[in-house]
């Protein structure tokens, strides 16, 4: 793996790498034929994926740096941690989805030996929330509860039978209110309100925007179609649940180690329910997740509830949901329903476009604002819509709260938008395939929403596979029942603006260079399974030549790490990985200068590589790393360096502009090959092809990882993935099980073809964009658009039951329309739309400019 | 509130080990509150995931559905005898090189349920694989690297002429 770090030439290892970010992106990155990697890992890698010389270190298959430990079990997550005297907790929980709490008495409960403390609402009056404009959870209910699930009191006991046994000993009064079950009843003014704050009725928010005349624009088109579509809400399944652990010092001071993937925001939400506590006697620990996917971004009851606890016993309080109460936990993707009216010329080209969405928000507003934006703003970012209007709405029903999963409100409108074009390609008789590529939006560009795109390989991926599948052969003659389908899609790479508004930065690290050699590198992000300790350490190889094995990654410890506003919005590579090579290349300018005093040379001319400082000019000529350190110490003291990012400014300047702006867009594109038996409905997906833009592959082990996850994942949500509740007003969950929420096992997975495309972004370390997240997009409606090919009719709604499928085949025998889907939209009241106009059309930037200008931008070493 | 308690005699990974527990106590439980194993997961402790899967005389059992007062005398292996001291079992190097491990959650179950496998068929079809590891669930990986994680392994077991899965984990590095 050395080999590339002897080749590398000092001006090739500096001014390389700033042309590969900084220059106008290669119009086709291809790299050198492939090297024999190790074993199976390259069986899937584009060909162009080899690094250039100057990159050989990054994009190394490399195994990930927390590997040992996950595969000898020694991976601590939250539930493994004990401590000395460490009390049990269990929640109360509501088993009715609305009423009013009338009286609560826990007497019986805390008079039951083991019993050490018992809470409830009283204890914990202080609303909460992720979001500012949503603080309307309580650790425990106050006065109301608003979901099956939602808890009502939390008992701190010596053990967990104890703990439980308490908590069926209080007895809680309930006044019954009417559920609001559907987004229907909520759009009803009769019905109970769930919040005192909505737009109206139980509309917990909604929203209009428009971005030039879309009236006009459709009305001048040649073809206006219009489709409705329903997204199924689905959850995360992590698989393992949300645990936390409290200690409440001596000194009293609050240690939370938790299953969460924004120690930050828990961080903030304690401080704010714990009040008079101050935050800086407030320590939050990420403990590795078990899997998030977006189900621990939230601060969650327990969490609060067990520092509470720890508060008022003295005592650590621990606490693992049940699996049962990690479906009550949810937070999981929403129901939407969506109404696409688009205007095209007989090209198939795009003239303009309303989109509508309505969300099932469940209980509480979580993300949901964030959730509704997204639901309307990545249209533009894939195919130019020139003019665009957006109106979204989420409403409040009694069911355990939506929130962030995987894609974060966007795979619903992308399902719904890639389904619309393949309908339109079949109306007008064009390839699927040439209606998309005649219209991508062009890179470098601004969108009608003003959100601004920059690299963009979306061409090369839809090559890649239709080339994969031999799409022009083999599409539509595959034989009764089998088909091909195509979609595309895209995604941030970290949002453009933080949950909270402030100005600082998104990220920050800090190095520690210590005389062994070594270095640790202390930062506030979460190793969630993404690999984000790995992508954390490998940076330095790059910048120093030393091996990623040889950095301490601490990560995710408010008291150690400077803050990272968490492992969301798929923002790690890029924005922890430009704070990084910030911190990394001041660290590497102070060694310089101190190995260039003691050997008599320019720091220029210095090069590092092989764990050795030394002179380019006279290789043999240097110092080891170690000490480097030390003459750096004895010249300057203390070694030590930070490293901060803020994304560059969002174009829009519009209210609701925070949503959709980000450094970087990733982009995908993905044929799904189905086989549907007529008979049963059954659809079964053998293989997908998948290419994804990525920047820069890294790390390409992790980054195929996070390519096949979310395949998988989206293979799920398509054919099985769904809430369900029992009608008859009860709203319990029909399947808060593993066994009964169905999620593919190893008999469902498909094969899965990956090519990793590397379209070098600017505003990425290296040109890197996200992979965690896009590559689930577009795998919904590439099988139902394969579904299309095979049998001749749209499933407008996912999941793909077998039902479905056999109605909409029905529907067609019986002369129809060859479809089965959502009816109608309810009327919603939208607000009046706010005319935010066309953005100024922006002199041609020269490529890179963005990266110069943008405030904060990555800077390389 | 404990009700009864049970004296046990465990063997687990070749250690004989002597406990009082209560009685209602599962083997999953007993691992991790009463051995420190915490090697050994939990998902759903419903025997619905498959991430507590240990092996008992050698044949998977789920520890959240098994007792431990009826395992007496059989050998229990956990994550954490996989390894030969420093020395990863063939099935651990595999999934640390491949990826096969992401949140690592799921993973000791994998490993168990694959050694398992491993044993009655040392070269098992991709078929076989999936049939073998359908119990267990992982929501990260989309099982594919764990797939060619087993076949790596197996492969480098019957030819064992690969050092791979034989270096250390103190000198495996890269
Ligand atoms: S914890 Fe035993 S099968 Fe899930
Ligand atoms: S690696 Fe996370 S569940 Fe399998």
């Amino acid at each position: 793996m050395a080999e590339g770090e002897t080749a590398m030439q000092p001006a090739a290892g500096a001014s390389g790498t700033t042309a590969a970010a900084a220059a106008p992106p290669p119009p086709s990155p291809r790299r050198g034929p492939p090297a024999p990697g190790p074993d199976s890992n390259q069986g899937n890698l584009d060909s162009h994926l080899r690094p250039p010389e100057a990159l050989r270190v990054i994009g190394q298959p490399l195994r990930r740096v927390d590997a040992l430990a996950k595969v000898t079990g020694v991976t601590r997550f939250a539930d493994d941690l004990v401590l000395p005297r460490m009390l049990h907790m269990k929640l109360l929980r509501s088993p009715h989805p609305h009423a009013r709490v009338v009286a609560i008495d826990t007497r019986e409960a805390e008079a039951l030996p083991g019993v050490k403390a018992v809470i409830t609402g009283r204890d914990l009056p202080i609303p909460y929330g992720i979001l500012p404009v949503s603080q309307d959870e309580h650790a425990l209910a106050l006065d109301r509860v608003r979901f099956v699930g939602d808890p009502v009191a939390a008992v701190a006991a010596v053990d967990e039978e104890t703990a439980l046994a308490a908590t069926e000993r209080i007895r809680v009064e309930y006044e019954l209110l009417p559920p609001v079950a559907t987004v229907e009843e909520a759009l009803q003014e009769d019905r109970e309100r769930l919040h005192e704050r909505t737009a109206y009725a139980n509309v917990h928010k909604a929203v209009s925007l428009r971005f030039g005349d879309v009236e006009e624009a459709l009305a001048s088109a040649e073809l206006v179609r219009e489709d409705l579509f329903f997204y199924e809400g689905n959850t995360h399944l992590p698989l393992e649940q949300h645990a936390a652990l409290a200690l409440f010092d001596a000194d009293a001071r609050l240690t939370v180690w938790s299953s969460t993937q924004t120690p930050h925001y828990l961080h903030r939400a304690l401080a704010k329910v714990l009040a008079p506590l101050p935050a800086s006697r407030i320590r939050v620990i990420a403990c590795p997740n078990g899997g998030g996917f977006g189900g621990k971004s939230d601060p969650f009851q327990h969490e609060i509830a067990a520092a509470k606890l720890a508060m008022l016993t003295g005592r650590p309080v621990k606490i693992c949901l049940t699996r049962e109460e990690v479906f009550y936990c949810h937070r999981g993707r929403h129901p939407v329903l969506m109404q696409v009216r688009t205007g095209f010329r007989k090209d198939g080209t795009i003239t303009g476009m309303h989109f509508r969405t309505l969300l099932d928000g469940g209980a509480y507003g979580s993300y949901g604002v964030a959730s509704t934006f997204y639901t309307g703003a990545l249209q533009t970012v894939t195919y130019r819509v020139p003019v665009y209007w957006f109106e979204g709405a989420r409403v409040f029903t009694n069911k355990p709260p939506c929130g962030p999963k995987r894609g974060h409100g966007t795979p619903q409108p992308r399902f719904a938008l890639e389904v619309h074009l393949d309908k339109v390609a079949h109306q007008l008789g064009i390839d699927p395939a040439e209606l998309r590529l005649r219209q991508l939006q062009p890179p470098h560009s601004l969108t009608a929403n003003h959100l601004r795109v920059g690299s963009m390989g979306l061409r090369r991926c839809i090559e890649k596979v239709l080339e994969g599948s031999r799409w022009h052969e083999r599409r539509g003659r595959l034989g009764r029942g089998r088909g091909l389908g195509l979609a595309c899609s895209s995604y941030i790479s970290g949002a453009g603006l933080p949950i909270y508004w402030n100005s600082m930065p998104h990220s920050g690290v800090q190095l520690k260079l210590d005389r062994s050699g070594g270095c640790t590198v202390f930062c506030g992000s979460t190793e969630i399974g993404q690999g984000s300790d790995s992508v954390l350490a490998t940076w330095w190889r790059r910048s120093w030549g030393i091996d990623p094995f040889a950095i301490r990654v601490v990560t995710g410890d408010t008291d150690l790490t400077p803050v990272d506003l968490g492992s969301y919005s798929s923002r790690v590579t890029l924005m922890t990985g430009n704070a990084a090579l910030e911190a990394a290349s001041r660290a590497r300018a102070l060694l310089a200068r101190a190995v260039g005093a003691h050997l008599g040379v320019p720091p220029s001319r210095l090069v590092f590589a092989e764990q050795r400082v030394f002179d380019s000019e006279e290789p043999e000529r240097g110092v080891s790393f170690a000490e480097a350190v030390e003459l750096a110490e004895a010249r300057f003291g203390t070694v030590g360096t930070t490293g901060s990012y803020t994304p560059p400014p969002a174009p829009g300047r519009y209210k609701g502009a925070g949503v959709g702006p980000s450094p970087a867009y990733s982009y995908t594109a993905c044929v799904a090959e189905v086989e549907v038996d007529e008979q049963t409905g059954i659809v079964r997906v053998p293989k997908v092809w998948i290419a994804h833009d990525i920047g820069r592959a890294i790390n390409p082990v992790l980054a195929i990882g996070q390519v096949e996850g979310s395949v998988y994942m989206g293979l799920g949500e398509a054919l099985m993935e769904e809430m369900e509740y029992r009608p008859h007003r009860r709203l319990v969950h029909k399947m808060p099980s593993m066994l009964e929420y169905k999620s593919p096992t190893a008999l469902e997975m498909c094969e899965v073809v990956t090519y990793l495309v590397e379209d070098p972004d600017p505003n990425g370390p290296y040109g890197a964009k996200e992979v965690g997240q896009g590559p689930l997009l577009p795998v919904p409606p590439a099988i139902v658009n394969a579904v299309h090919d095979a049998v001749g009719v749209y499933i407008d709604e996912i999941p793909l039951h077998p039902h479905k499928v056999l109605a909409a085949l029905k529907a067609k025998a019986e002369g129809r329309e060859p479809r089965y889907g959502p009816a109608r939209f309810p009327p919603v009241r939208y607000p009046a739309p706010l005319e935010v106009g066309l953005p100024e059309p922006t002199p041609a930037q020269p490529a890179g400019a963005a990266a110069l200008a943008g405030t904060g931008g990555g800077r390389r070493p | 509130m404990p009700g009864e308690y049970l004296h046990l005699r465990l063997r687990v990974n070749g250690e004989q080990h002597q406990l009082a527990c209560a009685s209602h106590k599962t083997l999953l439980e007993v691992l991790r509150e009463d051995l420190g194993l915490t090697g050994t997961k939990h998902g759903c402790e419903l025997g619905e995931c498959g991430a507590c899967l240990v092996l008992v005389d050698g044949t998977p059992v789920l520890s959240c559905l098994a007792l431990p007062q009826e395992l007496q005398g059989r050998e229990i292996t956990t994550v954490e005898g996989l390894a030969d001291g420093p020395r990863l079992h063939p099935l651990q190097q595999a999934f640390a090189e491949l990826g096969a491990a992401q949140c690592g959650y799921c993973t000791p179950g994998f490993l168990l349920a694959a050694k398992a496998l491993l044993a009655e068929q040392p070269a098992p079809s991709r078929e076989a694989i999936r049939q073998a590891l359908a119990g267990n669930l992982c929501r990260c990986t989309g099982y594919l690297k764990i797939f060619e994680a087993v076949e790596l392994a197996a492969r480098r077991m019957a030819g064992a002429a690969t050092p791979g899965g034989q270096r250390s984990a103190a000198t495996e590095a890269k």
